[in-house]
């Protein structure tokens, strides 16, 4: 129940190994935010300095109107779920549930009220007496939620929690913590490589990349118009189709077609960004239609996604499913200017 | 898929008698009469020592002992009776559980502590430190008697004045850095994640090492006590040195060497005496062996 802020935070582990560069980030009370970003780019990093597992080299780290930064993990009032869900193996359900009050020097009938409200949440009612080694992968996550929600923090942390469970047990699980993040009205912060989590749970995604941020934002907004290269690249699946293109009276050109922008920008050279979503079999406008050579032909039912290359740009499609194509055939496809994007060549940015 | 179809519907009887299954068969028999084998050979002393315990000195000193394997049967227990009513035999049991016990457990507790701030704590010089112990393990114990002895002697730790307190201290010192080497190797091990979690629970240093440390360790205590253990109630060396010469201190080991007159006399009885000694460490041992318990770990870190 509380905001979290990091106020031009830096980790710096050697002079020249900088994982975080000035990041700031304004987390409100209740919010889900959602670090995304691939391996490497300093979003756990950036958790782990809120839970006060890392120093911070520079910056500030403020839980509601408190500067944390010299305050120890413990009195930080948080929780942290850990990917590899860190449970104590020698201890029952309820013990590990209970651990934390322990530490806290709370009284007995008070951890017995709060453990046994947090398993009746999560459903582990009968497992209480079960050591970790004899729950499942779903189980045992739930185990270290619970941990977590008996503490009843300001701040909910979660590093990559899902990414241990099989596909169809996370997708039911994201769900659940949806619901969690609901009844609870705590400020959750979750870490994440995954877009679709991002894209499904936040109610505000924070992109980060190479110890940078590079974008805030609500799932609509980052996808609809991401600020640069690489929010656009990396949100999406399949990911945006990216061609060199040059702009000449209004109109970018790329090598096997050219599009007439909805609004003039100030380049002559970058890149034109569209979804696959924006490719379509439906041809509204000629003069912003293309060939496209089929390479390979993906269904999946409800969809359907051609890949192939237009002129010499590679290109992908999501066309209706009734549609027969095979691959080497050429087929006609028209463009919805609506949600073009461009990217300025040197600076990658957004300008469209 | 249609591999693993075709692979289902060979009847068993066929494949019982193919080629890979008597190839199979044959390989895991060799195996086992390799392993059986092996070990035969090494119970084979052993064996020795105990039939050789129940036959009668002039048998002894006249054939080989397998030949009371065959009729007639000459058995006696007279060795076991001459080591029973050696005078000082039951204080010399006394003595090394004296010593044994605390040189057992003054070194795994004082290793418990410091492995774990090896592993699990910064402090400053920490890998020097842990390097120079690991230095230790290669001092040759003899090389030590001398100026430890007579340290002692300089500071009156001698058996007239302090007891056991000098083999004690001796014992801990000689058995300090495998034990903390062992410990701190194994702790190690313990994924970090535990330590994070403890930490944003709120457990400070000494209760991380009392409920998850300790607990986690179990098996890897239980064979350091296994080790230390077996090693001083063993020893005879050390104990001769530093508190041998008084009848009242001297352990079992030093007592029972002493059953063979310095003509090489008597050796008879130290057939009855070793099995007689040997007791202890069987009780140790399997008293102990429940504790290794296999994935201690499970379920903590993986999904």
């Amino acid at each position: 129940m509380s905001s979290v802020t990091y106020d031009h935070v830096v980790k710096r582990y050697t002079s020249d190994l900088t994982v975080v560069k000035d990041f700031n980030v304004e987390i409100k009370d209740k919010e889900f935010m959602v670090l995304v970003g691939p391996s490497g780019c300093g979003k756990s990093t950036a958790l782990r300095m809120l839970a006060g597992l890392e120093s911070i080299s520079e910056g500030q780290i403020r839980i509601g109107d408190r500067v944390v930064n010299d305050v120890a993990a413990k009195d930080r009032d948080i929780a942290m779920v850990f990917q590899s869900y860190a449970l104590y193996p020698h201890m029952s359900v309820y013990d590990n549930m209970a651990f934390p009050l322990q530490m806290q020097h709370m009284k007995k009938p008070d951890i017995d009220t709060r453990v046994k409200n947090a398993s009746r949440i999560l459903g582990l009612d009968n497992f209480l007496v079960r050591k970790p080694r004899a729950l499942s992968g779903g189980q045992r996550q739930r185990v270290a939620l619970g941990r977590a929600i008996v503490r009843n923090p300001k701040v909910f942390l979660l590093d990559e929690p899902l990414s241990n469970l099989d596909a169809k047990l996370r997708g039911q699980t994201r769900i659940e913590l949806q619901k969690l993040h609901r009844d609870l009205e705590t400020t959750f912060i979750y870490v994440t490589h995954d877009q679709v989590e991002a894209m499904t749970m936040g109610d505000r995604i924070a992109i980060m990349n190479a110890g940078i941020l590079q974008q805030v934002g609500s799932p609509g907004e980052i996808y609809d118009h991401p600020a640069n290269l690489f929010v656009a690249g990396f949100i999406g699946s399949p990911t945006m189709n990216f061609v060199p293109a040059t702009v000449e009276n209004g109109s970018a050109k790329a090598s096997g077609f050219s599009v007439k922008l909805p609004k003039p920008i100030a380049a002559t050279k970058g890149t034109l960004g569209f979804r696959p979503e924006a490719v379509t079999d439906r041809v509204t406008d000629e003069a912003n239609s293309m060939q496209m050579k089929v390479d390979v032909v993906e269904r999946l039912g409800s969809d359907q996604f051609l890949y192939g290359k237009v002129g010499s740009d590679a290109v992908t499609a999501r066309v209706d499913p009734r549609m027969k194509v095979d691959p080497g055939d050429t087929v006609k496809l028209g463009l919805d200017t609506r949600t073009l994007h461009f990217f300025d060549a040197e600076s990658e940015l957004a300008l469209l | 898929m249609t591999i693993a179809s075709e692979r289902v519907a060979v009847p068993a009887a066929e494949r019982r008698l193919s080629p890979e299954w008597l190839g199979n068969i044959f390989s895991k028999s060799l195996l086992h009469v390799v392993v059986i084998g092996i070990t035969l050979m090494w119970i084979v002393p052993t064996l020795g020592l105990l039939v050789s315990s129940f036959r009668s000195p002039a048998d002894i000193a006249s054939t080989g002992w397998w030949t009371a394997l065959s009729p007639p049967f000459k058995f006696t227990l007279d060795n076991y009776t001459g080591v029973l009513n050696t005078s000082n035999l039951g204080t010399s049991f006394f003595n090394s559980f004296m010593i044994t016990i605390p040189a057992t457990v003054i070194p795994v507790t004082i290793a418990a502590f410091a492995a774990y701030a090896f592993s699990w704590m910064k402090f400053w010089g920490r890998d020097f430190f842990f390097l120079a112990l690991v230095g230790l393990l290669a001092v040759p114990l003899q090389a030590t008697f001398i100026p430890i002895l007579s340290l002692f002697v300089k500071l009156g730790l001698t058996p007239d004045n302090v007891g056991f307190l000098g083999l004690w201290l001796a014992h801990t010192g000689y058995g300090l850095p495998f034990a903390i080497y062992l410990l701190a190797n194994f702790f190690r091990s313990l994924p970090t994640d535990l330590f994070e979690s403890a930490e944003i629970d709120g457990a400070g240093t000494l209760t991380v090492f009392f409920r998850i440390v300790l607990p986690l360790s179990v098996p890897a205590i239980a064979s350091l006590v296994i080790f230390q253990f077996l090693w001083i109630w063993n020893d005879y060396l050390v104990a001769l040195i530093y508190v041998g010469g008084t009848a009242d201190y001297a352990p079992l080991t030093v007592t029972i060497a002493n059953l063979v007159n310095s003509n090489g006399q008597g050796w008879e009885l130290l057939t009855a005496a070793a099995f007689f000694s040997m007791i202890v460490p069987l009780i140790v041992f399997f008293s102990l062996q429940r504790f290794f318990v296999r994935g201690i770990l499970a379920g903590s870190v993986k999904g």
